[in-house]
């Protein structure tokens, strides 16, 4: 049962991980980035080519992958996200959701339908674990990968309040067009926002090649954990973000033990119920039966 | 304005009046087609006919009502799975695929009311997390023997060119009932209705439009269209996999239908299937390929061309076959010889 919710707990470590990227992308500029998961299991994929071919460890990899990943998120905002953002609130999620597609289907046409992992490059660390009272033990790696989740969590936040282009990023997330009357420009500030939250899906990238397998198509689940967690704490709060991941992560692993298909059950279960409540207690159903519409 | 300016409303133009005689001319000779047809044609025809239902339901629900789901194939897997449950209990598979449909618009009732509460991304990617739930569900039907599958048998009862008539029928019957019925709608009160939500949803609602019960009309219309192309998809294909039927790619063809031919208008979707079709039975074998052109596609579409083919043609032309809007057309004093 205690084995059980440390297990949750951690998982849910990797989904604020991989949620981070998402909700920071949707609180400051208010897109849902369809092609979150694929960019994921691409910047793995990056990772792998670089562990197969240049026998470089993917932590060494990521020294290449991360500033990549913020490459394409500044270039992904300059050529895509900007130009959809201005078409209409739908624009985004079609252009996100194509980009996913292209995605995907050059990875499976690149590196075929086997699952890849990055377990095999990273020594003993896939297995090693450190033992708690009880007789729990942690993975080093999930461990890992919690911590990292809040230090990429609390420095996005510190980022947010403290920098200047963290300032200059809120302020175009609220007004664009006065951001730009006090000397900010607009278009670099989303680009660079873009960029981070690209930095963070590298990072999220590795975490999950390195804790299990992946393949081409793995992109889509990613997004979906990504954004139950992001939802179930509360879109665009940094903190609830890590709390969603929990609760979806223990969600999953206590569904994992009733049934094999339990696992996602659980999971999709507990953001709908979320989600019904949420919507419940906003609206309230006084609220419903009396609107008009 | 000048006291003189005279205006006159107008619906039908003479374009649209001869298009919807050959409109009617078409369905005509599709409905006695099979009398000269080979079988490859019929059941080519058939995944056409599938094709323009998908589309024109995604279009009615994104470019009309404003919501873009990314969880359509919910609505395609569950017309199929409820075709398969009611032959199990002995329903005519025929008279099964319209009750699946009809099922699966009572299901869209109650799920239309949190669902519609999301906004933009957050009801697309919602939209998508239901189909993962109701794809695992489905699969915990030990009827469905899990990913394995099984098929709708009770259709071979019927032989086989008679079957494929009947499935090319009831293809032709349901696209022309669906369409002819969301033309219907589109022109009527609550047509006006839609395309004032589609404007401006805020505008909307201020000149008293009931936004969400308009929009839920919408949901629910697609959601037993959806189903129904799901349930004659089964027909065509006999076997029924989870997997295949609430996969996501049902949602990427109806994005890229629709964002090819024109969103927001009734000829751009038939228009974006009609193109599908062409290029599915054209580069369908390439494979993974032919899946990332399709995503570029409507991704340079959406980024380039937000309109699509027929709106590009639309707006340049004013050329409206299928109108479901009003035009005004000035007489300016002196401005006429």
């Amino acid at each position: 049962m205690i084995n059980t919710i440390v297990q949750g707990l951690l998982l849910g470590g990797y989904y604020a991980l991989i949620a981070a990227g998402l909700s920071f992308m949707f609180s400051v500029m208010r897109i849902i980035n369809l092609a979150h998961g694929s960019l994921a299991v691409l910047a793995a994929y990056l990772l792998l080519v670089l562990a197969q071919n240049y026998h470089l460890s993917p932590f060494v990899g990521l020294i290449i992958v991360l500033p990549l990943m913020a490459v394409i998120g500044f270039l992904l905002q300059r050529f895509i996200l900007d130009r959809a953002m201005q078409a209409g609130q739908l624009v985004p999620i079609l252009a996100t959701f194509g980009l996913a597609i292209v995605i995907d289907n050059v990875l499976f046409e690149l590196f075929g339908a086997n699952t890849r992992s990055l377990s095999n490059f990273i020594g003993s660390l896939s297995y090693d674990s450190i033992a708690l009272p009880g007789d729990i033990y942690v993975g080093e790696l999930a461990v890992g990968t919690f911590v990292l989740a809040i230090v990429v969590l609390g420095g996005l936040q510190l980022f947010l309040s403290f920098t200047r282009y963290g300032r200059a990023i809120r302020a175009t997330a609220e007004d664009p067009d006065t951001a730009g009357l006090v000397g900010i420009n607009p278009r670099m500030a989303t680009a660079v926002a873009s960029a981070i939250a690209l930095f963070t899906v590298g990072l999220a990238g590795a975490a999950l090649g390195m804790r299990g397998t992946f393949d081409a198509y793995a992109g889509a689940s990613q997004l979906l954990f990504a954004f139950e967690a992001a939802v179930i704490g509360g879109a665009g709060s940094v903190w609830g973000t890590l709390i969603g991941g929990i609760v979806l992560a223990l969600a999953q692993t206590f569904g994992a033990k009733v049934s094999p298909l339990g696992f996602l059950l659980a999971g999709h279960g507990v953001f709908l119920v979320v989600l019904f409540v949420r919507v419940w207690l906003a609206g309230g159903v006084r609220a419903f039966l009396r609107r008009p519409a | 304005m000048n006291a003189q300016t005279t205006f006159r409303v107008e619906r039908w133009t003479a374009a649209s009046r001869t298009a919807i005689a050959v409109v009617i001319a078409l369905a005509v000779i599709a409905a006695i087609a099979p009398f000269w047809l080979g079988p490859g044609a019929m059941d080519r025809l058939t995944i056409l006919f599938v094709y323009i239902i998908l589309a024109v339901m995604w279009n009615a629900l994104a470019g009309y009502a404003g919501l873009v789901s990314v969880g359509q194939q919910l609505f395609v897997g569950l017309g199929a799975y409820f075709t398969i449950k009611l032959a199990d209990w002995g329903v005519n598979p025929f008279v099964g695929m319209v009750g699946a449909a009809i099922i699966v618009g009572v299901i869209a009732v109650p799920l239309s009311f949190p669902m519609l509460r999301l906004r933009g991304g957050e009801f697309a990617i919602g939209m998508w997390v239901v189909s993962e739930m109701a794809h695992l569900l489905v699969n915990l039907d030990p009827l469905v023997r899990g990913e394995t599958g099984t098929s709708l048998i009770s259709l071979n009862a019927f032989d086989a060119p008679l079957r494929r008539n009947l499935i090319y029928w009831l293809a032709l019957a349901a696209l022309l009932v669906l369409l002819g019925g969301l033309f219907m709608l589109l022109r009527s009160r609550v047509g006006a209705a839609i395309q004032a939500i589609r404007d401006n949803e805020e505008a909307a609602a201020s000149v008293g439009v009931r936004v969400t019960s308009t929009k839920r009309m919408i949901f629910i219309f697609t959601a037993v269209g959806v189903a129904m192309a799901g349930a004659l998809w089964l027909a065509t294909a006999l076997t029924f996999q989870p997997k295949a039927y609430f996969s996501v790619q049902w949602t990427a063809y109806m994005i890229f239908m629709v964002l090819v031919g024109g969103i927001g208008t009734f000829e751009g979707a038939i228009l974006g299937a009609v193109i599908f079709f062409a290029i599915e039975t054209w580069f369908g074998a390439t494979g993974v390929w032919y899946l990332v052109g399709l995503g570029a596609t409507a991704l340079i579409f959406a980024l380039l061309l937000p309109r699509g083919i027929w709106g590009e043609i639309e707006r340049r032309t004013g050329l409206r076959l299928l109108p479901v809007g009003y035009r005004l057309e000035f007489k300016l004093p002196g401005a006429e010889p």
